[in-house]
């Protein structure tokens, strides 16, 4: 697949190195990666998703899915935790792992002189773990201590005082890092377990960029990922949304209150989901110039920041927002948020900021391929999200195709003010 | 007068780094302004970085946060530019915009499509000596701050420990100042103050012009000419000779209790020796050994002894960096087990560091180290915000672009006698502030 359009909108005469192809590879065992070869600079970024993440534990074993992506790196095959890290650090090779509500990442990113090494002591941590007793509780302790930091996070109670009312017994309703009586429960079995469940072929995305070719690549995939189980835990069900509208207040000892406020989403497959991906950020987009930021920050200095985010999880879909606002202003400023939310359903956008927004996303699309790792990263997201390898390129058309009679009638579906649930945690006066 | 650095000085560099340096390009305008070029043509995307030099640690007395306020005030608009209204323009043209600052600069950037260059120079370069300011502008962004200062610092008391710490840590120089300001000093800074500073020190003979990725330095040159070439400099740059320290006699301690203290730890700064022009030696020496003893959660010194050995912390680290104009600081920070209190755990840190100056570093840790910094720098062509960020850092605080092109070198060419000396040298207690965050209940209850 050859992306030769993707910049041209930027820039018609540009260097010949600026285009960038997205490949399909597909190993000689049947696993599937995107690529966009460069050779400029001599190293390879690698990112790999598993589908599922944390939303695979038993409410029994939460938190197993989390602690057993963070022991990983410590330790495998023949070599303990101390041995694993000395091996990755004296190849320069860098690996994380990051267990999410939906998926398990692996990024991972190696020099092209021993990306054979680094390959091969990837493939022992993600296929042969060690889990040692002494290392499960040492990583253990380190996320009870995380939990109990949590508990006095303003911003953490709010996220998961929010999921806990929106999602009930949902996985997506509670902290898939777990909570301290199931962490401390867990055993090395039910690490094994949740390994055994979570990193499976048949939920594998992948994506490399830089300096390797679609012939090295293939094998290399067989290499690190072939010998995974074929099938893995079932996904979790449908989440459905169970908030109702309303205010719930978090009190917590705080000059300023953490507010997270937000209601039902729509799918990101939705014929209006560009519509709607363009209604908010007109609306809530991060930038000084959003309706959010301009009404709440500039011209009241009610917030340092606030933005709202159309959220779309495996099972859900959501319409986030958030802000921090002294004790004091925070009425004033949900005050504000309501009059916007209700505003824009009412009446949608002007002209003009249909105009500028499409600009701004179309334009600022391109900058976001900026590097072997964001652009591995991106190729992974829109392979787990279902999107077509041409997307890059037909994507800034689906925006620009967006219409003023369809921003009107999306936002009238989208926004729903009398639905709002506003979760503040603080000592808001007023409220 | 143009002054390439990449091309020329590329082939006497080959041999030190393995992979041949970004092409990098310097010239000076006639009014002063540095310029910077890094290319990158992987991508049709440019960066302009404008970095002042000046910052919280340049403010009058009285006036904390003047520097961060006016890096605020910046986007409200000139003669052209209508308020509020210059992110609207880079943000329509598809670009990103934003600012920060620090002790020792303020910078302004923006991330846009090379071919608006143009547009976002002559932008920089307008509000670099024409903004305006209302009183309205004034009020309603001071109210902004302070809601930053809210969020960022008064909700979070490790980030209030810290403050408290640097302010014990520096007894006469500037350093412990926040950045974001005292907030009753906050709650006065007014029109004046902001555009006295401004006027004072936003000018071409202040400042450094960072220009990274998809440019030609000739185009760059060209531009800078046309858009800031015109610009007045300011006859009120002076010197930036700050009140130094004294030598510190004795250790301060400080004990924060608040009772949204979760996991209480054991914070230690040692006031240390910053980068030189000219000579980093040490720092590279202090650099290699912060990650020795504490920059791997599995492999570093203080890791192995106080989580490995024993279990007596969840977490360590060591930290420090010695890009700044002053003195800078080496920290020490251990989380201790929920059953180890701070003074054993504190008592067990000591001991590590005691033990490591004894029996100094492990070589092959030493060597790794060495690896990684070799490998760093090819990882690092893959980020040229980053470079931009070096750079413009780096000149903003008097190194040169030789200390920065030999920054990796000095890295990799630490001895051991050399850790162990910068070790010795730095770990002195008269020198340090040792700080704890715990909550009131675990203060009533005796050891």
């Amino acid at each position: 697949m050859i992306l030769r359009a993707l910049f041209a909108v930027l820039a018609l005469s540009l260097p010949a190195q600026a285009e960038m192809q997205i490949q399909s590879v597909t190993s000689p065992g049947g696993i599937t990666a995107w690529l966009v070869e460069d050779h400029n600079i001599p190293f390879t970024a690698l990112e790999i998703q598993f589908k599922g993440g944390t939303s695979l534990d038993t409410p029994d074993k939460r938190g197993a899915v989390n602690l057993m992506t963070a022991l990983i790196e410590e330790g495998a095959a023949d070599m303990d935790s101390r041995a694993f890290a000395e091996a990755r650090d004296s190849l320069a090779a860098n690996f994380s792992f990051d267990a999410g509500t939906d998926s398990i990442g692996v990024s991972a990113s190696f020099l092209t002189e021993n990306r054979d090494s680094a390959i091969a002591l990837l493939q022992q941590a993600l296929n042969a773990p060690r889990f040692d007793q002494d290392a499960v509780d040492r990583v253990r302790e380190q996320v009870l201590s995380m939990l109990r930091s949590d508990e006095k996070d303003p911003d953490t109670i709010g996220s998961q005082t929010f999921d806990a009312l929106a999602f009930g017994d949902h996985p997506y309703g509670s902290s898939g890092d777990g909570t301290l009586a199931t962490v401390a429960a867990l055993t090395r079995d039910d690490i094994l377990a949740a390994h055994k469940g979570a990193l499976a072929r048949d939920r594998i995305f992948v994506a490399a960029a830089g300096d390797i070719t679609a012939a090295e690549l293939g094998p290399l995939l067989d290499q690190l990922l072939g010998d995974l189980p074929a099938t893995g835990a079932p996904l979790p069900p449908r989440a459905d949304w169970r908030l109702p509208p309303g205010v719930t207040v978090k009190d917590f000892p705080t000059p300023q209150s953490s507010v997270l406020f937000g209601h039902v989403g729509i799918p990101r497959d939705d014929p209006d989901f560009f519509a709607a991906f363009i209604l908010n950020e007109a609306l809530g987009g991060g930038r000084f110039t959003a309706r959010l930021m301009s009404e709440v920050r500039e011209k009241r200095g009610l917030t340092y920041g606030i933005g709202s985010y159309l959220v779309n999880m495996d099972q859900a879909d959501m319409y986030l927002g958030q802000f921090s606002a002294s004790n004091d202003k925070v009425a004033e400023a949900i005050q504000v948020l309501r009059d916007e939310w209700a505003k824009i359903g009412a009446e949608g956008i002007t002209e003009e900021e249909l105009a500028t927004t499409k600009t701004y996303l179309t334009g600022s699309y391109p900058l976001r391929f900026d590097g072997n790792g964001p652009i591995a990263s991106i190729l992974v997201g829109m392979q787990m999200q279902g999107l077509p390898i041409d997307y890059a390129v037909t994507r800034n058309d689906k925006i620009n195709a967006v219409t003023m009679e369809d921003v009107q009638r999306v936002a009238r579906r989208l926004y729903l003010p009398e639905a709002l649930h506003f979760v503040v945690v603080g000592q808001p006066t007023g409220l | 007068m143009l002054r390439p650095f990449g091309q020329g000085a590329a082939l006497a560099l080959a041999l030190a780094l393995p992979v041949a340096a970004e092409p990098v390009t310097t010239f000076t305008l006639d009014n002063g302004l540095s310029v910077v070029v890094i290319e990158d043509h992987r991508a049709p995307v440019v960066v302009q970085m404008i970095w002042y030099r000046v910052g919280a640690a340049d403010e009058p007395p009285g006036h904390s946060g003047i520097a961060h306020f006016l890096e605020h005030l910046l986007f409200k608009g000139t003669e052209k530019i209508a308020p509020n209204a210059f992110s609207g323009i880079v943000e329509a043209q598809g670009g990103d915009d934003n600012a920060f600052t620090s002790w020792d600069y303020t910078a302004y950037f923006q991330r846009i499509a090379a071919d608006r260059l143009d547009l976002v120079m002559e932008m920089e370069a307008d509000r670099m000596r024409n903004l305006r300011l209302t009183e309205e502008d004034v009020a309603t962004e001071r109210q902004v701050i302070l809601e930053e200062r809210a969020q960022r610092t008064d909700t979070s008391p490790g980030a209030l420990l810290s403050e408290q710490m640097r302010a014990a840590q520096f007894q006469n120089g500037p350093y412990g100042i926040p950045v974001i300001g005292w907030r009753h000093e906050m709650e006065q800074l007014s029109r004046e103050d902001a555009l006295s500073y401004y006027t004072r020190f936003y000018a071409p003979n202040n400042a450094t012009l960072v220009i990274a990725g998809d440019v030609l330095p000739d185009e760059v040159k060209a531009l800078a000419e046309k858009h800031y070439g015109p610009l007045a400099p300011s006859d009120g740059i002076t010197p930036r000779d700050r009140p130094q320290e004294p030598p510190q006699l004795a250790e301060r301690r400080i004990t924060l209790a608040d009772e949204r203290v979760s996991e209480p730890y054991v914070f230690r700064t040692y006031l240390a020796p910053e980068r030189d022009p000219g000579n980093q030696k040490e720092a590279a020496a202090l650099t290699v050994l912060a990650e020795l003893l504490g920059g791997s959660g599995q492999t570093s010194v203080l890791a192995r002894a106080l989580q490995f050995d024993r279990q007596v912390a969840v977490y360590s680290s060591a930290f420090y960096d010695g890009t700044s104009i002053d003195d800078a600081t080496f920290g020490l920070i251990v989380v201790p087990a929920p059953d180890v209190s701070l003074e054993t755990i504190e008592a067990d840190m000591d001991r590590v560091i005691d033990d490591f100056l004894k029996t100094g570093p492990d070589p092959a840790a030493l060597e790794r180290i060495r690896t990684q910094v070799r490998a760093a720098d090819i990882y690092a062509r893959d980020d040229v915000n980053a470079l931009a960020r070096r750079y413009g850092e780096s000149l903003s605080v008097g190194l040169t672009i030789a200390d920065i092109e030999s920054w990796d070198d000095a890295l990799s060419a630490v001895t051991e006698a050399d850790i162990m000396a910068a070790a010795e040298k730095v770990f002195d207690r008269r020198n340090a502030v040792t700080g704890w965050l715990t909550r009131p209940d675990l203060l009533e209850t005796p050891e």
